[in-house]
């Protein structure tokens, strides 16, 4: 009798304590499966020396360093000015069933699996790099300026002629509108592109992974330091060095930068590629049976089982971003920081958001041995601080504003009751936009040796097994589209859709 | 009343914010028990005036400012509840949000009566009309349970026989009070004294029975500005949609 009003009647925290239950509840089943072991490699010993290394940076070569920032910085531009266009025109034209389709298809497998797709057709070269970031990022430019479109009056669209084409129609009306949206968003993807640019050196670019690889695997700590400090200052000044004015000559230096192409590059390989390398023999030879035969046998050896790791980490990743998230933003905020707390937390929640995920899971794989157990870490760690920051700056955009009240409680009270409930929705809807990231990256983390569908993949690509990788890369396209789908119908129950990204 | 102890005290006191003088040259003095309404046309710094009256002392003070303030997720109750956190400890008041503390609850529950909004007890702040938000903020106010009330135009969104209902319980529960409004006819029926604001300076300061609401209109009408009421603020401070 006490407490039954209180779960009977209509309250928008039901409804988000509801959907939180659910995913909290997944995740602790998920820890019950995942392979999260922890192995006895001595991590205070590596701990310790990595510390050092990255309170003690050191560079030998500067010439090598600044060389490969440059090239880090030459694909990210040249992919973000070449996808924007691109993603423009397909945001115009996302009415069509086949184009959403189509930008689903493409954003849904990660940067780097395009770079080992198109790695075997231009080989290491400086197309394999572009195109690795740019397909993707067409994919996502699209689908997002779609709903920044969506998001736009009406009335200004209304009051033109109904013949006008659609390209004038966007230039005079949706477009001009959307304006700052739009630049804000890009500014955002170029940070991205920074980072995917970097990691792309994990499959053997010259950017800025392929030295931290080495840097790690030799134990050059402070070398690693050196290029972790380097990268974390080049996101950190984006808003310093990135203007619009110098956005040509940055264009002309990138093409100056980009490494000779080495690779290959040829129609009719693409065309052999795509036509026969990718699918399994007894379907080209039409023997159905021995094809059955081999998609049975790929789908109990690799399919499901990467599958099933893939879910689990994500899953476990996913409530422990939220619990990173509650747990670092207050330190961040105007609020509750206060002057002396807030400037440690924004470096902090900085120096998450900016390493690669790829790079924090390697460190913990170093630290912990192969298991799911860095993959998590580092994606909660990773894009824990990036909802966080966006959390913070949100309530520093309200703080002194209309909803304030000098008489609001203070510290642990404002915590719970002011700023957590207030943040809630728009945090939660980062986190479901950052679900199907989070699953993408926790399936490449088996580049790094973890029993993810990426592990399937790059061993399919290093044993030259085409048509495994493409059956392998397809379902993880598919279980992506599926996540995007499940977390948009959440984020819409929620009613959490203010927040993008 | 005169033997009362001074509560709030301006001399020739000014305020200037981004270059634009908001309070010019304001003296005035508050006693407690007094019930003061502050009547102006938009934009004569009446918010102003009650923040700075705010600060003289904030320990004894409920207060309710425009808009409310309100925590649009959590529950008509939390809401309320929040005017207690400084009676609660800190773990019993964390608990509460995962379970309410059965005193507050039933001490709550018959404010909330009083207020009209027994129904919505549980109900997200986010799913309220306009006037609803209103009373919420006026129930937090009175859960504050403080001597003195400072209210910025706390009934504007309300229907004018709930108004006056509740302002009447408002100056009932608190000795000293000090009321924006833009209604005169009910600063002239529930107030003792009336401060009539313009340009961020004190044009009149009376008795409310030396003064009737033609002598009130008088003030609104010298001035030139034609935009005298102000619309009921909108509710959209923050991120959430409830669409």
């Amino acid at each position: 009798m006490i407490t039954t009003p209180y779960f009977r009647l209509r309250s928008s925290v039901r409804t988000l304590n509801r959907v939180c239950f659910a995913l909290v509840v997944a995740a602790a089943l998920s820890l019950l499966w995942a392979d999260l072991a922890v192995y006895p490699v001595d991590p205070w010993h590596e701990l310790a020396r990595i510390g050092r290394g990255v309170i003690l940076p050191a560079w030998d070569e500067p010439r090598v360093l600044a060389e490969s920032l440059g090239q880090t910085v030459a694909f990210a531009l040249l992919a973000v000015v070449l996808a924007v266009p691109l993603g423009l025109l397909l945001a115009m034209l996302f009415h069509w069933r086949a184009v959403r389709y189509f930008c689903a298809a493409i954003r849904s497998v990660h940067e780097l699996f395009w770079g080992l797709i198109f790695m075997q057709l231009y080989g290491l070269s400086a197309t394999t790099g572009l195109l690795a970031i740019l397909v993707p990022f067409t994919g996502v430019f699209a689908k997002v300026f779609a709903e920044i479109f969506e998001q736009q009056a009406h009335a200004p669209g209304q009051t033109l002629s109904p013949s006008l084409g659609t390209l004038k129609r966007y230039a005079y009306t949706l477009i001009p509108q959307s304006w700052s949206a739009l630049l804000s968003y890009i500014r955002y993807r170029f940070e991205c592109a920074l980072r995917s640019s970097a990691i792309l050196g994990f499959i053997g670019l010259p950017t800025l992974g392929f030295h931290l690889e080495t840097a790690f695997k030799q134990g050059q700590y402070s070398e690693a330091g050196a290029l972790l400090w380097a990268f974390v200052l080049l996101i950190a000044t984006i808003r310093f060095w990135m203007k619009p004015v110098l956005l040509p000559f940055y264009i002309g230096l990138a093409i100056w930068l980009l490494p000779e192409t080495v690779g290959f590059s040829n129609g009719g390989y693409l065309w052999q590629f795509v036509s026969v390398d990718i699918w399994p023999e007894p379907l080209r030879d039409a023997q159905w049976g021995a094809a059955l035969q081999w998609y049975t046998t790929m789908f109990t050896d690799q399919v499901w089982p990467g599958l099933i790791q893939t879910l689990l980490l994500t899953q476990i990743a996913l409530v422990l971003t939220a619990v990173v998230v509650l747990a670092t933003y207050p330190f961040a905020t105007r609020v509750l920081g206060g002057p002396l707390v807030r400037w440690p937390g924004r470096f902090l929640l900085l120096i998450l958001r900016s390493t690669p995920e790829m790079v924090l899971a390697f460190v913990f794989l170093l630290l912990f041995g192969p298991s799911g157990l860095p993959a998590v870490l580092a994606l909660a760690l990773h894009n824990g601080g990036l909802i966080a920051f966006l959390v913070a700056n949100a309530s520093d955009a309200e703080a002194g504003g209309r909803v304030s009240r000098p008489d609001d409680p203070k510290g642990l009270l404002r915590y719970a009751y002011i700023e957590t409930p207030r943040r809630f929705p728009a945090m939660l809807a980062f986190l479901f936009y950052r679900w199907e990231v989070i699953l993408r990256e926790s399936a490449i983390m088996g580049i790094l040796g973890i029993t993810t569908l990426g592990f399937y993949i790059d061993s399919a690509f290093e044993e030259i097994r085409y048509d495994r990788a493409f059956l392998l890369i397809a379902v993880t396209a598919i279980l992506n589209i599926l996540v995007d789908a499940t977390s948009r119908r959440l984020r819409l129950m929620a009613h959490a859709d203010t927040a993008r990204r | 009343m005169s033997d009362q102890q001074v509560l709030f005290q301006l001399s020739a006191h000014s305020l200037e914010l981004g270059g634009h003088t908001v309070l010019d040259a304001v003296s005035l003095s508050i006693r407690a028990g007094e019930k003061v309404a502050l009547l102006g046309p938009s934009g004569a710094g009446k918010t102003t005036l009650l923040n700075q009256l705010y600060q003289q002392c904030p320990e004894q003070i409920a207060l309710q400012p425009q808009g409310g303030g309100l925590v649009d997720l959590l529950s008509v109750y939390q809401n309320v509840f929040i005017g207690a956190l400084d009676r609660v400890g800190t773990c019993a008041a964390l608990w509460n949000l995962v379970r309410p503390l059965r005193t507050h609850r039933d001490a709550i529950t018959k404010l909330t009566e009083t207020l009209g909004l027994e129904t919505k007890l549980w109900h997200s702040l986010d799913r309220l009309s306009g006037g609803q938000r209103q009373r919420v903020a006026i129930g937090r106010a009175l859960y504050r349970q403080q001597p003195v009330f400072l209210g910025d135009e706390p009934v504007s969104s309300v229907d004018p026989l709930q108004a006056q209902m509740l302002l009447d319980y408002l100056l009932q529960q608190h000795e000293t009070a000090v009321v924006s409004l833009h209604n005169r006819r009910l600063a002239l029926e529930h107030f003792d004294r009336i401060i009539v604001m313009r340009d961020g300076r004190i044009c009149c300061d009376r008795a409310a029975t030396e003064l009737d609401s033609e002598a009130l209109d008088a003030f609104y009408q010298e001035s030139s500005s034609p935009e005298s009421e102000q619309p009921a603020p909108s509710e959209t401070g923050w991120a959430i949609t409830a669409s």
